[in-house]
């Protein structure tokens, strides 16, 4: 099928730009372990005060790494008139979109997952917590590319949306980052974390269906 | 749109014409205003005079008459605002993107008195200004959702994008306010003992309640007048270059 | 291409403002297979306006456009439409052939292959050279190459000319005649007159209304 076709050559596409780009790519990576490294700055060294931060520090640095890796989402389609040829494609945007964000979660998502456990070690999570950190980010990375997403279609046509762009996405991100950190602050503790993860996956699986729509509807607004 | 009554329909289109609207609105808001103060009265009457001290909070409780009815009202406008944003969309309607953005700033304002109320109450209650409980926190982000909305609107100069923006914002926002709320909830029983829990369901007696009521519905009416000015505002903001301000603004020069 | 003989785009009582400024209004023209419309006026008269209106990205105040006798939603407008812009929609990153081909995959095969487009822009023997690498006329005669290779009725083309030298522009004014000879049709803006003398050709003016 066509709309199969142009949906693969759409995350081909950016994979390949993301690679010939890789320089640029890297720093939300850099910028994530950077953040994790502040806190025993701030706060002092002593084992059990990072211990019980852990899960917290991780999660939100990955949140401001996603937030400031969302701009690349869709600012050089919207500069370079990527995104009218898109637009004008027969094709339904949402499903074009949905190929964008997926690329991008390949991008910049999938490499918090490597580096997450080196930080976990820095901070001293228990090991037990190791296996419900991996899962937290693998269900909840997707989620944040998925909401940033919106935001990122509200305010590409501006010039300096950037911090319009974290005023609109950080609130939307707090259910996520309640329910990642907190599976696993409770694995750390030994609890069980079904209802978190559960809750997680439901919240993926709605924002798989639900996001690709208003972010099309929105970036028909932005390219205006 | 069959399935709408031809006369209602009708009805509909004639209303959300810019000049009709703002004659209506005109002829409204004085009578609007006449039954906000009468229920603002009889509910501040009520509420701080007639109603019984309460034998464990004194007379601090007092401030629910305004907090409560601000709180709910937060809600109600984000609602509201989701609301319009879909009719915004779907019937490419002029008045449902005035009505939108009028709101939001009667919105942030009632969500910041909640606020600020809900942390004056909190002093007397549990000793400090802020407590991170679940409402007070769900509150202070749904603060934030309104401030987005806003500063969105204001950031997107060509206004017919912007209210296409804020619509879609709202109506993603308000598909999130009950999973920010549980999930808020959710997080604040799992780090925090019971002690604040008593003023989430306190068991109301009638002398206190029917005041709260009243305090309600009269937050409502000063929506509906506030929302009403806001919108005339924005209409003839919108509409500088349309023959029926230019003929309205003669008339009374 | 079996419809191309009744394809047409009319347009009938388009208004737009911008900033509150009347650009046109109740503006009715239509265009039909084998014709070139275009749009002549000042800077800010609104011809990018209309073609973006055009296109489906800005809202017209007021009016309606059909293709084929349809509301252009409900028809197969986008399907036989393409546009080059003032933005070149190519990735500077990806060599020639990567960004022809992904505008390949966006929408159907057209007329041409990729190979045979290349060679009618004179791009034969760039395929994998990187965009950046290429000169503003050689991006411009790429972007226009995407019009070959895909399926279109209708060429809606904002300024083409520019940066191209005479030997560009005589190309692109062969490739449009060429395009209109098949019984395709063009709406294109231009400060260039175009020097085709037996085209058919209708001319549009645009003048801001105060």
């Amino acid at each position: 099928m066509p709309i199969i076709q142009a949906f693969w050559a759409i995350i081909r596409r950016d994979l390949l730009l993301a690679f010939r780009r890789r320089a640029e790519m890297a720093n939300p990576l850099f910028f994530f372990v950077l953040v994790v490294t502040l806190f025993p700055l701030a706060v002092g060294a002593q084992p059990n005060l990072l211990r019980a931060m852990a899960p917290g520090v991780i999660w939100v640095s990955a949140l401001l790494a996603a937030l400031l890796s969302l701009d690349s989402l869709f600012r050089s389609d919207f500069d370079d008139g990527s995104l009218e040829q898109m637009l004008l494609s027969p094709h339904a945007l949402s499903v074009l979109v949905l190929g964008k964000i997926i690329a991008h979660w390949l991008v910049t998502g999938l490499p918090l997952l490597l580096v997450a456990p080196l930080l976990a070690v820095f901070l001293g999570l228990p090991e037990q917590a190791m296996g419900t950190l991996w899962l937290t980010l693998i269900l909840a990375t997707p989620l944040l590319s998925l909401i940033g997403a919106i935001g990122v279609a509200l305010t590409v046509g501006l010039r300096r949306g950037g911090m319009l762009l974290s005023l609109l996405v950080l609130p939307l991100y707090v259910p996520v980052l309640i329910f990642a950190s907190g599976a696993v602050d409770r694995a750390a503790s030994g609890l069980p974390v079904d209802a978190q993860l559960n809750i997680l996956t439901a919240m993926l699986l709605s924002a798989l269906v639900l996001v690709p729509l208003p972010t099309a509807a929105a970036l028909k607004m932005s390219v205006n | 749109m069959s399935w709408i009554p031809a006369p209602v329909s009708r009805f509909f289109h004639r209303t959300s014409s810019p000049p009709h609207f703002y004659a209506l609105a005109d002829r409204f808001i004085p009578w609007l205003t006449v039954i906000f103060l009468l229920l603002l009265g009889a509910g501040l009457y009520g509420g701080l005079y007639l109603a019984p001290t309460d034998y464990q909070q004194g007379d601090s409780y007092r401030i629910i008459y305004i907090h409560v009815p601000a709180a709910w009202m937060s809600l109600f406008i984000y609602v509201m605002m989701a609301v319009m944003g879909g009719i915004a969309l779907i019937w490419r309607m002029k008045l449902a993107e005035v009505m939108l953005i009028s709101s939001a700033p009667i919105g942030a304002g009632f969500t910041f008195v909640a606020l600020v109320t809900g942390s004056l109450w909190g002093k007397p209650m549990w000793g400090t200004w802020w407590v991170w409980d679940a409402r007070l926190t769900s509150e202070l982000i749904l603060l934030f959702l309104y401030l987005g909305v806003i500063s969105l609107y204001g950031a997107i100069e060509e206004k017919r994008a912007a209210a296409r923006a804020v619509s879609i914002l709202a109506l993603v926002g308000v598909v999130n306010i009950p999973i920010i709320h549980y999930s808020v909830q959710w997080w604040n029983t799992l780090h925090q003992g019971p002690t604040v829990s008593k003023m989430d369901k306190p068991s109301i007696h009638v002398s206190m309640l029917v005041p709260l009521l009243l305090m309600a519905v009269a937050f409502k009416f000063y929506y509906l007048i506030a929302v009403l000015q806001a919108a005339k505002l924005e209409l003839l903001k919108r509409e500088t270059s349309s023959q029926w301000v230019k003929a309205l603004l003669e008339k009374q020069a | 291409m079996e419809n191309s003989q009744h394809a047409t785009l009319q347009v009938s009582e388009l208004s737009c403002f911008r900033d509150e400024r009347l650009l046109f209004s109740a503006l009715d023209f239509s265009v039909n297979a084998g014709q070139v419309l275009l749009l002549e006026g000042a800077n800010g008269s609104g011809k990018t306006s209309l073609l973006r209106i055009l296109c489906g990205f800005r809202e017209a105040d007021a009016g309606q456009i059909y293709w084929c006798g349809n509301k252009i939603s409900e028809s197969s407008y986008f399907q036989d439409m393409a546009y080059v812009g003032h933005a070149d929609g190519t990735k500077k990153e990806l060599t020639v052939l990567e960004n022809l081909n992904f505008a390949l995959a966006l929408g159907a095969p057209g007329k041409y292959s990729i190979e045979q487009a290349l060679d009618k822009v004179m791009l034969a023997g760039f395929d994998d050279n990187p965009v950046h690498t290429l000169s503003a006329g050689q991006k411009r005669r790429l972007s226009l190459a995407r019009l070959l290779i895909t399926h279109n009725l209708l060429w809606i083309l904002d300024e083409p000319f520019t940066s191209l030298d005479r030997q560009g522009i005589k190309l692109i004014e062969s490739l449009i005649a060429a395009h209109i000879e098949q019984g395709g049709m063009a709406v294109l803006t231009s400060h260039h007159d175009l020097s085709m003398a037996d085209l058919n050709l209708q001319r549009i003016h645009l003048q801001a209304c105060q």
